[in-house]
């Protein structure tokens, strides 16, 4: 098992290290960040001391060298843009972002089960088929159209909520959250439907795909024979069996939620993480660009090591087929 | 967006819109400022935000004439030396008065600010010492002589010595040199109201990074009481979600809508106001021995003044200004729009296919070249759309051009790289002055001097250099401005860059509100007003 673990380890360390070489050297191809920053009537004495200031004169190898001293103490560069470091303006977003990806999982669990069963019950019905066709069109639309037919119909159209934004927050458990209060809430709904509708199809397709295999089992057929009640015997027997499957979903999809929920958040002017990130690339803020992505990388590896642990814990073949291997 | 029918929305929206609190103002910025603190970022998203909470000795009327502000006048008492009389009464948010020991102190904090990405010490640098011979006459001495340092001092914030931990007593002194400065605060304390402390009409209320910005109104400033009690300011930084926002009534006012949607946002019965501003958009041609991305010629054909004529005459700007930019542009015959500050009212250059073929043979290019022509496609206003026009016109008469477009970080690298051959970009003159953009376009590049920062085409004409740097240092504004103007008409005539038009900038607002537009594109609370009844 040790043995098992500190492989393991010593693979997600080994792709932090390949994704902080790939992305230092990404970002540094993109552009000259002062070229953009600085002011255009600047003289060139000016453009000479800002780049020497922010370290971009050093070479590629000496800046690179420089961010992983200080990455391995925890800090992950001064954001060029704001001369606050980087980490923490990542960090002041995270909230906005959690919260979002969190009631957007909610809205497709909650949804996206009961339908998914439903159809899964009753595949050759309209309702069946309607749920089906509509799981399509959450897959195949692209994000940001879906989230400009959400804001054409509901906000200029029927004027019910806000185009985007985050509306009124208040503090809960020592973070900013919108949900407590309905102008907060009313500004939630649409971004968190976006989402949401990916995902929902997702779970309404692999609800159904279970439901149906489910409902031919020898044990269903027993427990209706027993004479249960239909509701029983969906609540109780079919939702449990289906349900291993959801929740692996559920947890591999949450990471891509909270790390790139860009599209959703810049289409809504969501304060979060993701729009932060469109807004540094354009203004070439490179450390947070960097610490960006390296978080993003830090939290899917662990995510990952989490996982294959609990798996292996689970189930012992699975380390011992790769200790042979 | 673009699939709706305008109707449809016009009734629905007008019935849809919950009146907005009367006092309340929101708008809708298409980018965020990246700090409160007036001297951190030199960047236009910052100073028109910023200019709400704090003012400066001077102002800049819609059309960038330098006016009075905190300073109630000034007069130059010799080439180096400037008196300004300060405005009495000016209180600051906190109560206490602005004196001539603030105006210090803001000058003094400007080379001590951390981490600026683009500093404001290109304004301060000049100054070689400043006296307050009592609290309200202030001397400034420049180290040069310097015409446009009234205008210059608009970009000055003056922030308050008290609120930011002054000693009683601050000398001047060049280049973060001056004494009884205290614990000098940084950019990220202005997130505090208690520090964010101006003279301006609106006091800073809250800043929420990444979602808005609110102010509130200050009841004792000096010029009068603002219009709206309370002003949100939101970055909502793509095009379609500032649009919409709006159209869903959650915004009163956006800037820069794009030009394809104003159509639909008037049938809203929204109001659109639109001004010529002083950003030129125009094409400069690398004019050195070697230039790459040309083939099909032995040496540089843009060396010649034919072949850049004949370029210039290749291109229809009536067309491009109708057909590409709707209307909100126009077409350009210098490098600011007249009557600005140095322009001479030339005319545009007339669209003349044949003569320019005429003029490429006579250079010796009868069968014409091939070159590729550089532009940013997210910067300007339809800029890669006017670039492939361009490429087309020149194609015309025998330049074989190409477009290579990129977005605006990676244009700017390259560009001053000296990648391109010939590209289009865009100037803004942010002192209203025709100085700015010979001398950053035009003059001979000279990194020592500081001339010429942005001539990636590296065109020089020693002559044009001798009359700018004399007009820089001219006092008298009646002989500058003769000066700027013989400058310009020399590179004109030269072809030396080649003026396209001037964008127009566009505001859109719910039609109970009017706007004064100004030519800097900024977006200022204090002048977005209730329309008359």
């Amino acid at each position: 098992m040790i043995v098992y673990l500190v492989r393991r380890l010593g693979q997600s360390i080994l792709a932090v290290i390949a994704m902080a070489v790939l992305v230092f050297i990404g970002v540094y191809f993109i552009g000259n960040p002062v070229d953009v920053l600085i002011n255009p009537e600047a003289t060139q004495a000016d453009i000479a001391a800002t780049t020497e200031r922010l370290g971009l004169d050093k070479p590629l190898y000496q800046q690179f060298g420089i961010f992983v001293v200080n990455a391995l103490q925890g800090d992950l560069g001064t954001s060029f843009v704001y001369g606050r470091p980087a980490l923490e303006i990542i960090l002041d977003r995270l909230p906005a972002t959690m919260e979002l990806a969190f009631v957007a999982l909610f809205l497709s669990v909650g949804i996206g089960v009961p339908l998914g069963v439903w159809a899964g019950l009753r595949p050759n019905s309209i309702a069946g088929r309607t749920i089906m066709a509509g799981s399509i069109l959450g897959f195949s639309l692209p994000n940001f159209w879906q989230g400009m037919l959400l804001i054409l119909v509901f906000a200029v159209l029927l004027g019910w909520l806000p185009a985007g934004g985050r509306g009124e927050t208040t503090e809960f458990l020592g973070m900013q959250v919108s949900f407590l209060t309905w102008d907060g809430l009313s500004h939630l709904i649409l971004p968190a439907v976006n989402l949401a509708l990916f995902k929902m199809s997702l779970i309404i397709r692999l609800a159904r795909a279970n439901t149906r295999e489910v409902a031919l089992q020898d044990y269903i057929k027993f427990a209706r024979a027993k004479g249960l009640s239909d509701r029983r015997v969906v609540l109780v027997h079919i939702l449990k069996n289906i349900m291993i499957p959801v929740v692996t979903i559920i947890g591999l999809e949450l990471g891509s939620m909270v790390a790139f929920a860009i599209v959703t958040e810049t289409v809504f002017a969501w304060p979060g993480m993701g729009k932060l990130l469109i807004d540094s690339i354009n203004l070439l803020d490179r450390p947070v660009i960097v610490a960006y992505l390296m978080l993003t990388v830090l939290i899917i590896v662990t995510i990952n090591f989490v996982v294959d642990v609990i798996y292996s814990l689970l189930d012992p073949r699975i380390r011992l087929s790769e200790m042979k291997g | 967006m673009k699939r709706l029918t305008a109707p449809i929305v016009a009734g629905i929206v007008a019935a849809g819109v919950s009146p907005a609190f009367a006092q309340e103002l929101t708008i809708g910025l298409k980018s965020e400022a990246t700090s409160m603190d007036p001297q951190f970022h030199q960047l236009s998203t910052n100073i028109q935000v910023s200019k709400n909470i704090f003012e400066a000795l001077t102002t800049q009327d819609a059309v960038q004439k330098v006016t009075p502000g905190l300073a109630e006048s000034w007069e130059a008492v010799d080439d180096t030396t400037w008196r300004f009389k300060l405005r009495e009464g000016v209180k600051f948010h906190n109560g206490s008065d602005f004196t001539a020991r603030d105006v210090i102190y803001s000058y003094c904090r400007v080379p001590l600010v951390e981490n600026s990405p683009s500093a404001y010490t290109i304004f301060t640098g000049g100054i070689a010492d400043m006296q307050a011979e009592d609290d309200h006459t202030l001397t400034i001495t420049t180290t040069a002589t310097n015409p446009l340092l009234p205008t210059d001092l608009w970009s000055l914030a003056i922030v308050s010595a008290d609120a930011l931990g002054a000693e009683d007593t601050v000398t001047y002194g060049p280049e973060g040199t001056c004494e009884g400065m205290g614990d000098v605060p940084q950019a990220p304390a202005f997130n505090s109201p208690d520090i964010a402390i101006g003279t301006g009409p609106y006091k800073l209320d809250t800043y929420t990074r990444g979602s808005e910005l609110v102010v509130t109104r200050f009841d004792e400033y000096w010029d009068g009481t603002p219009e709206w009690e309370r002003v949100v300011m939101r970055p909502i930084t793509s095009d379609g979600p500032r649009v919409a926002a709006l159209l869903a009534g959650d915004v009163d006012m956006i800037e820069s809508p794009p030009i394809q949607d104003i159509p639909r946002i008037e049938e809203g019965g929204f109001s659109v106001v639109d001004a010529l501003s002083n950003r030129i958009i125009y094409l400069h041609m690398q004019q050195v021995e070697d230039a790459p991305g040309i083939e099909g010629a032995d040496e540089n054909p843009l060396l010649d003044a034919r072949v850049r004529e004949a370029i210039s005459l290749s291109i229809n700007r009536e067309g491009i200004t109708e057909r590409i930019m709707g209307g909100y542009a126009q077409a350009a015959g210098e490098l600011l729009p007249p009557p600005m500050f140095g322009t001479s009212g030339r005319a545009v250059d007339p669209y003349d296919p044949e003569r320019a073929k005429e003029l490429l043979a006579e250079a010796g290019y009868p069968d014409g070249f091939s070159i590729t022509l550089g532009t940013p496609n997210d910067r300007y206003i339809n800029d890669e759309q006017v670039a492939q026009a361009v490429a087309q016109m020149m194609t015309q008469i025998g330049i074989q051009t190409k477009v290579d477009a990129s977005t605006a970080s990676q244009f700017f690298s390259r560009r001053n790289a000296l990648e391109f051959p010939i590209y289009m970009a865009g100037w803004g003159a942010s002192s209203g002055d025709m100085s700015s953009p010979l001398k950053s376009l035009v003059a001979t590049y000279d990194a020592n001097t500081g001339m010429g920062p942005t001539n990636a085409g590296r065109y020089s004409n020693p002559e044009m250099d001798a009359i700018l740097l004399e007009a820089m240092a001219t006092i008298d504004d009646a002989k500058r401005d003769e000066m700027l103007q013989q400058a310009e008409t020399m590179v004109l005539d030269d072809f030396g860059i080649i003026p396209l038009h001037y964008e127009q900038t566009v505001w859109a607002m719910k039609s109970d509100l009017t706007y004064e537009p100004r030519v800097d594109q900024y977006t200022m609370a204090t002048e977005v007003k209730k329309a008359a009844e």
